[in-house]
């Protein structure tokens, strides 16, 4: 239970579509007052101008209650949990954490990419398993400079990947919805051409109503079977049961995943296979990245609550 | 190339695979050591006794035959030794300089694949990849428990040990992460932009993580001992694509025990094929097999280089990759 307020509470309200994680709720706690939307009394309810989500689902039936309501702000870089057509149906701004989760997901896109490649874990597992000394001659592995390289959204994430990439003398093309006049790298104006040009292609992009499924089969067939995809992004921009397919036919050479369609579950048949990374969507939990999107947060309601303009605003 | 007839004759004293053993015997005649089920003195003194004694040897690190004097009496014959692998830790090459015996290995062929393992280590020690593998197909996932926190690796300040073929590869990768480079080698490099430390205790005390990418010989042997571990502290990380004799790794072992560094990435180990069994229960530890080097593709730009290497012998001309007495290998 939370002691009282302070006889005169200046901090701005923020409702919040769930729970804050504890250290959220520390860091931000001096600053707002937060109420969760769903137990706000009739005054927090009709007064609350900002939901703070979370990453569960949020709904019309959310927003409906909340008739001051003008900014949702998320704390993650996907909002496609958020029903972004309700939000601009009601004239919503919605916020996400920006650049905060950038570098620390580009940095593990490339530590994925090399883990495929180089089979790093099925590695760490054969000495683990102490058969070093019996087994014969380790098989070769692919190298990973060199390789070309198809980003698929060159936004914060995908741009940081190629930079990384290029360092490793990979040859770096992209697919977005537009080309970027200003990047080094080379446009492909169809997911599919992309992957037929590609040896290694890296979901860096949002999932929309456009992109999801967007790695169907045709695609990773294109990629082929010495391709490998990378999926930072999303589950939801893979069509998972095909990739589940194609790798066990082996028409796709490999994947790294950090995120899949119905997480926390994993398909168990992606457990056996030497040519597959599986993480626990875990490319942001780094102290630092907590800290910078606290401080996104924090700037994006600081900017709210003083009529300036939002730091990370999502175009709807 | 030469017909059958005059092929010059070399010792091989590594199992070759089936294509590189191929487009040897096109060139050369082969005396293949591990095929003979000989003991090596007997192949030796067979291949010294034949009318046209081998002229070169190719040899291997990690195999069982040692280029020391010994080895050089009993193939008075042999005036080139050419090694396919970076390392000639195997090979007296103070031994062989006196006697004039021209030493290569394979130069640069390695150096990419070596570096960019070194940077998947490193990422996966910072970062638990591996760690998350085996939390996710062990179901525990679905649990809810501790979520152990990665580690940053832009702004992190790299040191790394040995700037040679392979240290400045890595050096390029990880500047491109927005990490801080800085270096140990015997001498600076006036052409490089990082900043030098003239030893590796001081390199640790300013890193936060070490990567070893130097030759071994006896200057660098144990190089990363006790006191660098502890300068390199407990929130410290280590890779070693060198050689695992290039740090205590029973100073290791009790570093990663006891906590006093954050983990580790070790593709190499003192005593091959043994590896410390206390870390195979560490999820900070990243292990394989020596297997830097092991891509197709350099397998067979190896191939290549090393029948490069011979070739250039039998036509007196200088080795692609000639490894001097006193130079640090990398």
């Amino acid at each position: 239970m939370r002691p009282p307020p302070p006889p005169s509470d200046e901090r701005p309200l923020v409702l919040l579509a769930q729970p804050l994680f504890p250290d959220f709720a520390a860091a931000l706690a001096s600053r707002f007052r937060f109420a969760l939307a769903a137990d706000a009394d009739a005054a927090d309810a009709a007064e609350g101008r900002v939901l703070l989500v979370g990453l569960k689902p949020v709904t019309d039936e959310h927003l409906a209650g909340l008739p001051a309501l003008e900014l949702v702000a998320g704390i993650s870089v996907g909002v496609d949990h958020v029903d972004l057509a309700a939000c601009r149906r009601r004239g919503l701004s919605v916020t996400n954490a920006g650049a905060a989760f950038a570098v620390d997901s580009a940095d593990y896109a490339v530590g994925l990419l090399i883990a495929v490649l180089r089979q790093v874990a099925a590695a760490d597992a054969y000495v683990r398993g102490g058969r070093w000394p019996a087994d014969g001659d380790y098989p070769l592995t692919t190298k990973v400079s060199g390789k070309r390289v198809g980003i698929v959204g060159l936004g914060n994430i995908g741009s940081r990947v190629a930079r990384r990439l290029a360092a490793f003398g990979c040859a770096v093309s992209y697919h977005s919805r537009s080309p970027k006049p200003s990047s080094p790298y080379t446009f492909v104006p169809t997911l599919l051409d992309l992957a037929v040009g590609s040896d290694v292609l890296v979901l860096s992009c949002a999932l929309t109503d456009e992109t999801k499924h967007m790695a169907n089969r045709e695609v990773m067939e294109a990629l082929g079977k010495d391709g490998v995809l990378i999926n930072v992004g999303r589950g939801g921009l893979v069509d998972e049961p095909e990739l589940v397919s194609c790798l066990r036919d082996g028409a796709l050479g490999g994947a790294g995943l950090d995120v899949y369609a119905n997480e926390p579950a994993v398909p168990p048949e992606l457990f056996g296979m030497d040519n597959v990374v599986l993480s626990d969507h875990r490319a942001v939990i780094t102290p630092e990245s907590m800290r910078g999107v606290l401080e996104v947060i924090t700037a994006n309601l600081d900017a709210f609550f003083s009529g300036r303009p939002l730091v990370s605003p999502v175009q709807l | 190339m030469a017909s059958a007839g005059c092929m010059p004759a070399i010792l091989l004293c590594r199992r070759p695979e089936a294509s590189f053993s191929a487009a040897l015997r096109e060139r050369f005649r082969v005396l293949d050591f591990l095929a003979s089920g000989e003991p090596l003195p007997t192949f030796l003194a067979a291949a010294a006794a034949a009318p046209e004694p081998p002229r070169a040897a190719v040899v291997t690190g990690g195999c069982s035959v040692r280029v020391d004097a010994w080895f050089l009496d009993a193939a008075p014959s042999i005036r080139c030794v050419v090694s396919t692998g970076a390392g000639v830790d195997h090979i007296d090459l103070a031994e062989c300089a006196r006697r004039g015996v021209a030493v290569g290995n394979s130069g640069d062929v390695y150096s990419t694949d070596v570096a960019d393992y070194a940077v998947g280590l490193l990422l996966d020690v910072l970062r638990q990849l591996s760690a998350a593998g085996r939390y996710v197909r062990r179901g525990s996932w679905p649990v809810q428990g501790d979520y152990p926190l990665g580690s940053k690796l832009g702004g992190k300040r790299v040191g790394i040990i040995g700037l040679g073929n392979i240290g400045s590869r890595v050096a390029k990768r990880l500047e491109a992460f927005g990490c801080v480079i800085q270096y140990n080698s015997r001498k600076p490099k006036d052409s490089v932009p990082y900043k030098y430390f003239p030893n590796v205790h001081d390199l640790a005390v300013e890193s936060d993580m070490l990567i070893v990418a130097c030759a071994l010989n006896k200057e660098t042997r144990h190089i990363v001992n006790k006191n660098v571990l502890e300068a390199l502290g407990k929130s410290g990380v280590i890779v070693n694509i060198g050689r695992g004799s290039n740090i205590d790794e029973e100073e290791l072992v009790l570093a990663l025990k006891e906590g006093k560094i954050a983990g580790a990435g070790l593709d190499v180990f003192e005593h091959e094929p043994k590896v410390p069994a206390e870390l195979f229960s560490m999820d900070n530890v990243v292990l394989s097999r020596h297997i830097a080097v092991f891509t197709k593709e350099s397998r067979s730009d190896l191939h290549a280089h090393t029948i490069g290497n011979l070739e250039a012998f039998f036509s007196g001309q200088p080795l692609l990759s000639p490894v001097q007495a006193d130079s640090v290998v990398q």
